[in-house]
């Protein structure tokens, strides 16, 4: 049985690198065979505070082919949350009724408080511009299934590196695998000190760039993000730099043939269709790699694997 | 024989002396310890000479011993402050305010966003830097400075 039964997932650094690979092993086998009824017994509380369509199905759909019974929410109005009940009277009745909570709040930190006062485990799905680990996962789940492994690779990071809470997590993972990081965005959106402060202690090496044409030859990954126009302040500056980070069909010739663009979604712009063509376009199956990885995260938190 | 210095701010019997306060934080100390409204006797002298600082406040508080969360609290504003006990006049006590690993509940985080400053959650910070005064939010993982540094109510 896994060491992850009974545990919270509420930050990607809750987790240690044998336990990433725990369940990145536990997901490769629920994406040979989905639907295993191991979960018929459970019942997973989806509570959703804020909506969010892609990580609430992709959640519903893994506790579903596990055949765990689901009850929840996926916004709070009609909620005794609409009627001014606290977080923590929600979730110590919410525990009461499940055997695991699958949570969305846009109050940062909201997700660790709820594991605290919680009697079942918390798994966040995502906490404000905080943290959202089951996405990481996945994108580390990503990557080793398009490279074969995680060790030593090229990781280039595009766009809003400085609130993009993706690739601060993504980066915070990927220093357990020796990873070199190149950060491609623009001066006002650069990955925060702290952040960087975690590749030095890992005595690993990133390089910063402002243009993409810059890391296309070199990365094994490239891991898009969006770059808003309401993060600058001078949108003179905005319409300066926007194109720098946008990604197209024909900046790939000359990438190497194992590259691979992930993105979290939702796109907008900034990964043109033509990029959806080519063989280097991975963005909609990482999507579905999150109920693999959701499917293995609850199975071995509920002591099913 | 040795001559006595004249004291600028009196003896106390009993209580506190909080010695070597950098100037700009004596009354940020006064209020995060709530000594406005402590009624008993409190003598506070500032721009004091002193070898070590150059300048310094000092604050004396009668019959009052300070608890660990308010050493802490004094340590925050104003680090390497002394703290020294006295009782009957004599020095029973002394030693240097020191910035604890972690802050419990008096803290409030500087992230609007944060939970903790939605509901009724004690805070909890975790001092990853005492020099610069750098705190990590337990809940939000955000950093709380010496410029964005608030205390509860």
């Amino acid at each position: 049985m896994s060491t992850l039964k009974g545990r919270n997932l509420i930050s990607i650094t809750d987790f240690n690198k044998a336990e990433y690979l725990e369940v990145l092993d536990i997901a490769e086998g629920f994406e040979k065979n989905p639907k295993q009824k191991i979960l018929s017994d459970k019942v997973v509380a989806t509570l959703f505070f804020e909506p969010s369509t892609r990580t609430r199905l992709s959640f519903e759909s893994a506790a579903n082919q596990l055949g765990a019974r689901i009850i929840g929410f996926s916004d709070p109005g009609g909620t005794s949350v609409q009627k001014g009940e606290s977080l923590h009277d929600t979730i110590v009745m919410v525990s009461s009724y499940s055997d695991l909570i699958v949570m969305r709040n846009p109050k940062e930190g909201s997700s660790r408080y709820a594991s605290e006062v919680s009697s079942v485990p918390v798994i966040n799905a995502g906490d404000g511009a905080n943290q959202h680990p089951t996405q990481c996962m996945l994108d580390l789940y990503s990557i080793r299934k398009t490279q074969g492994t995680l060790e030593n690779l090229q990781i280039a990071c595009v766009g809003d590196l400085k609130y993009g809470r993706t690739v601060h997590s993504l980066v915070q993972a990927m220093c357990n695998f020796n990873a070199t990081f190149h950060l491609v965005s623009p001066q006002e959106l650069k990955l925060p000190s702290s952040v960087k402060m975690s590749i030095k202690n890992a005595g690993l090496k990133y390089y910063q760039y402002t243009d993409i044409k810059d890391i296309v030859p070199t990365a094994d990954i490239i891991y898009m993000t969006r770059v808003q126009r309401e993060r600058f302040p001078d949108q003179m500056e905005y319409e300066r730099v926007k194109d720098s980070c946008i990604l197209t069909a024909d900046m790939l010739k000359g990438c190497k043939p194992n590259m691979r663009v992930l993105h979290p979604l939702p796109r907008v712009n900034e990964i043109t269709t033509d990029v959806d063509k080519t063989t280097h376009a991975y963005y909609f199956q990482q999507a579905q790699n999150g109920v693999y990885v959701r499917q293995a995260l609850m199975a071995a938190i509920l002591g099913a694997k | 024989m040795e001559t006595k210095k004249e004291l600028v701010v009196s003896a106390i019997q009993d209580g506190t002396v909080i010695d070597h306060i950098p100037t700009e934080a004596v009354y940020q100390v006064i209020r995060i310890l709530g000594l406005e409204k402590y009624k008993d006797e409190v003598l506070i002298g500032n721009y004091l000479a002193s070898n070590k600082l150059g300048r310094k406040g000092i604050i004396k508080i009668k019959n009052k011993h300070f608890t660990k969360d308010e050493v802490s609290k004094i340590a925050l504003v104003a680090p390497f402050a002394s703290i020294i006990n006295i009782e009957n006049y004599i020095v029973t006590d002394k030693f240097q305010a020191e910035i604890p690993d972690s802050i419990e509940n008096f803290i409030r985080c500087a992230n609007p966003k944060c939970i903790t400053n939605a509901e009724v959650v004690p805070t909890k910070f975790y001092v990853v830097d005492k020099e610069n005064l750098k705190l990590k939010c337990h809940y939000c993982e955000k950093f709380t400075t010496k410029e964005t540094l608030r205390f509860t109510e």
